[in-house]
């Protein structure tokens, strides 16, 4: 039985523990030559080497490797001077050589942090480590319910992927976030992916797998010094699934505890459509990885004086970014914090930059198109629109050309692919109604048939104009230019606003 | 006829100078491995077509003025460890029965491209594991001085051939002994280069930590000629060495001994297991040294005594990982795959039918020794008496340039005598061993026959990394010295058999 958040919380005081693995943007992959294009057609993007061919040999890529120290070096880490490579035993069909070359007690870098703001709070992560290790091939497990190895009836392997560079990147026990701990474990990630787009390493696409998360969650009880027993939640393939992945897994084990139960150290999958975790592999019974360095490379060793050279040359990292910006936009923490969670700070950063008010920018990007994002569970990135037409949107709306309401439909032609914001005026007739005789004519019929309202104007109750406004932008299906149509009203009443 | 009784110096002059084709030189071969391979077995692959159609297209290089090097149109017997794209490639396994590699080894390739002609494969002890290749999934070979004596191991068919006069060259690799321990029990010579002077890129890995491709021949220069041409830095194998391959012909061409330091291995200079007749040969090949001018010296090295424990803990350990890929998966043997069974039962169930018993007992040696619990016991313990072993070789090479010693304890043993009894199987690589687990250069050059059996003796020459050329320069100095005294080379006549 769960238990519910709240009750669970007055129990229970939760340690986090996140890790994440990027896959880099190399242009080939971590041992051997091949591509790392995503979405190529199956076992196109492979050789001897990631086929892991009898003889074939791993050669590192030195582009993975420095991306691996910038990371490193943003995340506040220490450089090994020193390290080398280890082989992961276990056997797995979609892992061609049976072992994975990844890092074990030698790290390339260790001993970081980064801070994450959550309402307002600042919380600093401490980062145990940064390791650099090749990715497996893809499995696809054809028939059974539920798309696992087991019960499917056969699985095909697309080696493309096996080798890709990835860097895992592992957090200390994060105590102390209470009841936070959903929203640390959401900005936490969220955080780490603006950093690797910021450093142009990884695409950081979480639906495409480029960025995944593993959850560690245990629970004890309030006062106690000792941590419970961890699990590890993986295929959590989202911002909002790490949130809820966290919030199921306090409740789940809440309610075992409470219940007498005992907390068995596993690895759970998460699913995306109850929000709820079921068990995986149970590590109690487990793998013994026999972990070795690695014989077919040579040790890394990087030039002290070229990791600071790195370090000198990061780009300006997005917490301070972000503060900048806030500054520059002159938007409140709310307002800030909200873009943050919405992924839409580099939005309306570029849309900034195409010409729009930093306050019209937020709006649109917050308010409609945030709508629409939320609406067809798409991230707001990847609506199809882009940051220029926003700004097109915005510089039609400030010279009088749209209203507020036409902007808003042609917003929605932009979106369901009827062409540029001009085209879509065009289009669909959207130009506010600028001919005053036009204008004029409908003012008259609304003052005719709204003669009451005319009147308590005329008596001084200027209040009552608005109604003659809306009744205008009625009759004129929006295109009225309302501020002139407002002013036309005034005169032909004889009232100077 | 008296074509195979040339040396591949010889041969390669006569046909740069147009004296005779490649495809005359090969066909002799041919012939010779037509009536001899009966008896000897020391070939997995031969394809009389392929290895005529290579000869041909040297000679049409050749005609086209191609400058290619001293070997060009010399012929070759080449271990089936390495892939070749033209030639199955099998390690002597029942696992990998049939499969034809889509590309070339770097040594195939450097071969190739120094017009070497490729006679075919030659028989090993599976994956390289052995001392007799008794343990070839295939075919047992025998030894041409006495065919019911093994021919040494692993590289037993590349000894053999060269031996009976089928090849004047062949390649092995030496991870513990398997190039200069079957040289010395067929009477050539073989040559362990320094770790990471010839490229392991497509040489099916037993332990990547001590794999070397090495040469052989009948003379000392014949294997220095085929060691340059197929040395060098390889991109693509990341322990390859980065410098100049040591200058081996100029030093096999020299052979000056005077002046030289030359250091007796005392542990390896008599004590338990040593043939009395192989000591005879050894003492005489120091006197001999010392009436060449060399001021020869005793030097101690006690933790000799533990390479072969430390080197039986790391090589099967290093196999227990490398051999993981041959999984059913991709290439190779596939046992069960009825539809009814599982990814794990199909690899269980092909790995229990595709190793033989000496890879099976390695790979579960190697697997228990880098156990969790057991690591630091075992393969660690293993890694700190190679650094301890390096130590004293290096002392030593302070004191000496070269160390000698008896390539084995004993001469060539009958054909199943030591097949059930590994520990003594094991032993024929006692004072092998050692420099694999460092690195450094080795040779073995015949010595002599032992008294008791008339069979042949090697003595092992010694020199630290990238000391290649000392290897060949005192190998070249008793290989003139013998000659002189014999009249002759030891293996003057083709054995009739």
């Amino acid at each position: 039985m769960t238990m519910v958040y709240d009750e669970a919380l007055e129990r229970f005081e939760p340690v986090l523990g996140l890790e994440t693995h990027v896959e880099l943007g190399t242009n080939s992959k971590m041992f051997c030559g091949c591509r790392t294009a995503f979405g190529a057609p199956a076992n196109t993007q492979v050789c001897p080497t990631c086929l892991a061919l009898p003889g074939a040999l791993p050669v590192a890529n030195a582009a993975a490797i420095e991306s691996t120290i910038r990371i490193g070096l943003a995340l506040n880490c220490s450089i090994a001077e020193w390290c080398r490579m280890a082989r992961k035993n276990y056997f797995y069909p979609d892992m061609p050589k049976n072992y994975q070359i990844s890092q074990y007690d030698e790290p390339l870098c260790f001993d970081g942090y980064i801070d994450v703001e959550v309402y307002g709070e600042t919380v600093r992560i401490e980062i145990e480590r940064v390791h650099l290790e090749e990715d497996t091939g893809k499995s696809t497990h054809v028939g059974g319910a539920t798309g696992r190895i087991h019960g499917a009836d056969y699985s095909i392997v697309d080696y493309n992927r096996a080798g890709i560079p990835l860097v895992e990147i592992v957090t200390k026990p994060i105590p102390g976030t209470d009841r936070l701990a959903p929203e640390v474990a959401r900005a936490y990630v969220t955080e780490l992916r603006e950093i690797m787009r910021s450093l142009g390493v990884s695409d950081v696409r979480m639906e495409e797998g480029s960025l995944r998360c593993d959850v560690n969650v245990s629970l004890m009880e309030r006062g106690a010094s000792e941590w419970g027993t961890r699990t590890e939640t993986k295929n959590v393939n989202s911002l909002r699934s790490v949130e809820r992945a966290v919030r199921s897994e306090i409740e789940r084990q809440a309610g075992v505890l409470a219940g007498g139960g005992r907390i068995v150290q596993e690895t759970r999958h998460f699913h995306e459509d109850t929000g709820t975790t079921t068990p995986g592999r149970s590590k109690e019974e487990a793998q013994d990885y026999r972990y070795f360095p690695e014989p077919d490379l040579v040790p890394i060793a990087p030039d002290p004086a070229w990791v600071a050279e790195l370090k000198a040359a990061l780009p300006e990292l997005p917490s301070v970014r972000r503060k900048r910006l806030q500054a520059e936009w002159g938007l409140s923490d709310l307002d800030m914090q909200a873009m943050h969670n919405a992924d839409a700070i580099e939005l309306v950063e570029a849309t900034v930059k195409a010409g729009a008010p930093a306050a019209d920018a937020r709006k649109w990007w917050m308010g409609e198109l945030a709508r629409r994002a939320n609406e067809t569970a798409t991230p707001l990135a990847d609506l199809p629109i882009t940051p220029e037409q926003i700004a097109r949107v915005t510089e039609l709306v400030a010279s009088g050309a749209l209203n507020d309401k036409l902007a808003r439909e042609v917003l929605e032609g932009v979106l369901a692919g009827e062409g540029t914001p001009d085209d879509v005026v065009e289009k669909r007739g959207l130009k506010i109604v600028n001919d005053e005789g036009e204008l004029s004519a409908i003012i008259d019929e609304v003052l005719a048939a709204n003669a009451d309202a005319a009147d308590k104007v005329r008596s001084g109750k200027i209040a009552a104009v608005g109604a003659l406004v809306g009744g205008v932008m009625k009759a004129s299906r929006g295109k009225a230019d309302a501020a002139r149509a407002r002013e036309l009203i005034l005169e032909k009443l004889g009232v100077s606003a | 006829m008296s074509l195979i009784r040339k040396t591949a110096a010889e041969l390669g002059a006569m046909i740069a100078a147009g004296e005779v084709s490649a495809a005359e030189v090969a066909e002799a071969h041919l012939d010779r491995m037509a009536e001899v391979e009966p008896k000897v077995k020391a070939f997995l692959h031969v394809d009389r077509e392929t290895t005529l159609e290579q000869a041909r297209a040297v000679d049409a290089r050749l005609k086209a003025g191609e400058k290619l090097g001293p070997l060009a149109g010399v012929p070759i017997a080449h271990k089936d460890i390495f892939t070749t794209r033209d030639m199955p490639t099998t390690a002597a396994s029942k696992i990998l029965q049939g499969w034809r590699p889509p590309y070339d080894a770097t040594v195939t390739r450097r071969l190739r491209e120094a017009g070497l002609v490729i006679l075919g494969k030659t028989n090993l002890d599976e994956f390289a594991m052995g001392s007799s290749t008794e343990n070839s999934a295939y075919q047992l070979t025998h030894n041409p001085w006495d065919l019911t004596r093994v021919p040494g191991g692993s590289s037993g068919g590349s000894s053999a051939a060269v031996a009976a006069y089928e090849a004047p060259l062949s390649t092995g690799t030496d991870t513990g002994g398997s190039i200069r321990q079957p040289a010395a029990v067929t009477g050539i010579v073989g040559m362990k280069p320094t770790y990471g002077g010839s490229s392991r890129y497509g040489l099916i890995a037993f332990a990547s930590s001590l794999d070397t491709p090495g040469p052989f021949a009948r003379n000392v220069l014949d294997a220095a000629l085929l060691q340059e041409a197929f040395s060098g830095h390889d991109p693509m194998d990341s322990t390859s060495i980065d410098a100049p391959v040591p200058s081996v012909v100029e030093a096999a061409r020299n052979g000056d001994v005077a002046g030289m330091r030359i250091g007796v291995v005392r542990e390896f200079a008599g004590g338990d297991g040593v043939q009395p007749g192989v000591l005879a040969r050894f003492n005489e090949a120091v006197q001999l040294l010392e009436s060449l001018g060399a001021k020869v010296v005793e030097v101690s090295c006690p933790s000799f005594a533990s390479a072969l424990p430390a080197y039986y803990l790391i090589a099967p350990s290093e196999c227990s990982s490398n051999l993981a890929r041959f999984d059913a998966m991709r290439y190779g043997l596939r046992v069960g795959d009825d539809g009814t069974r599982s990814a794990e039962e199909v690899m269980a169930l092909t790995r229990a039918a595709g190793f033989g018993p000496e890879v099976k007992r390695r790979i579960m040696l190697g697997t228990y020794a880098l156990s969790s619990g057991y690591y630091d016991a075992y393969y660690g313990q293993a890694q700190k008496v190679r650094t301890v072993i390096a130590r004293e070789f290096e002392a030593a090479y302070q004191q000496v340039d070269v160390l000698i010693s008896p390539t084995t304890p004993t001469t060539a043993f009958p054909i199943g005598e030591r097949a059930d009894d590994p520990m003594a199987m094991y032993l024929a690589d006692l004072y092998t061993i050692p420099s694999n687990l460092t690195g450094n250069a080795a040779i073995s050059v015949p010595c002599g026959l032992a008294d008791e059996d008339g069979l042949p003796v090697g003595l092992q020459i010694m020199a630290p990394v990238l000391g290649d050329d000392r290897c060949y320069r005192v190998g070249a100095a008793v290989e003139k010295a013998l000659e002189s005294r014999w009249g002759g080379p030891l293996l003057k006549e083709a054995p009739s058999l």
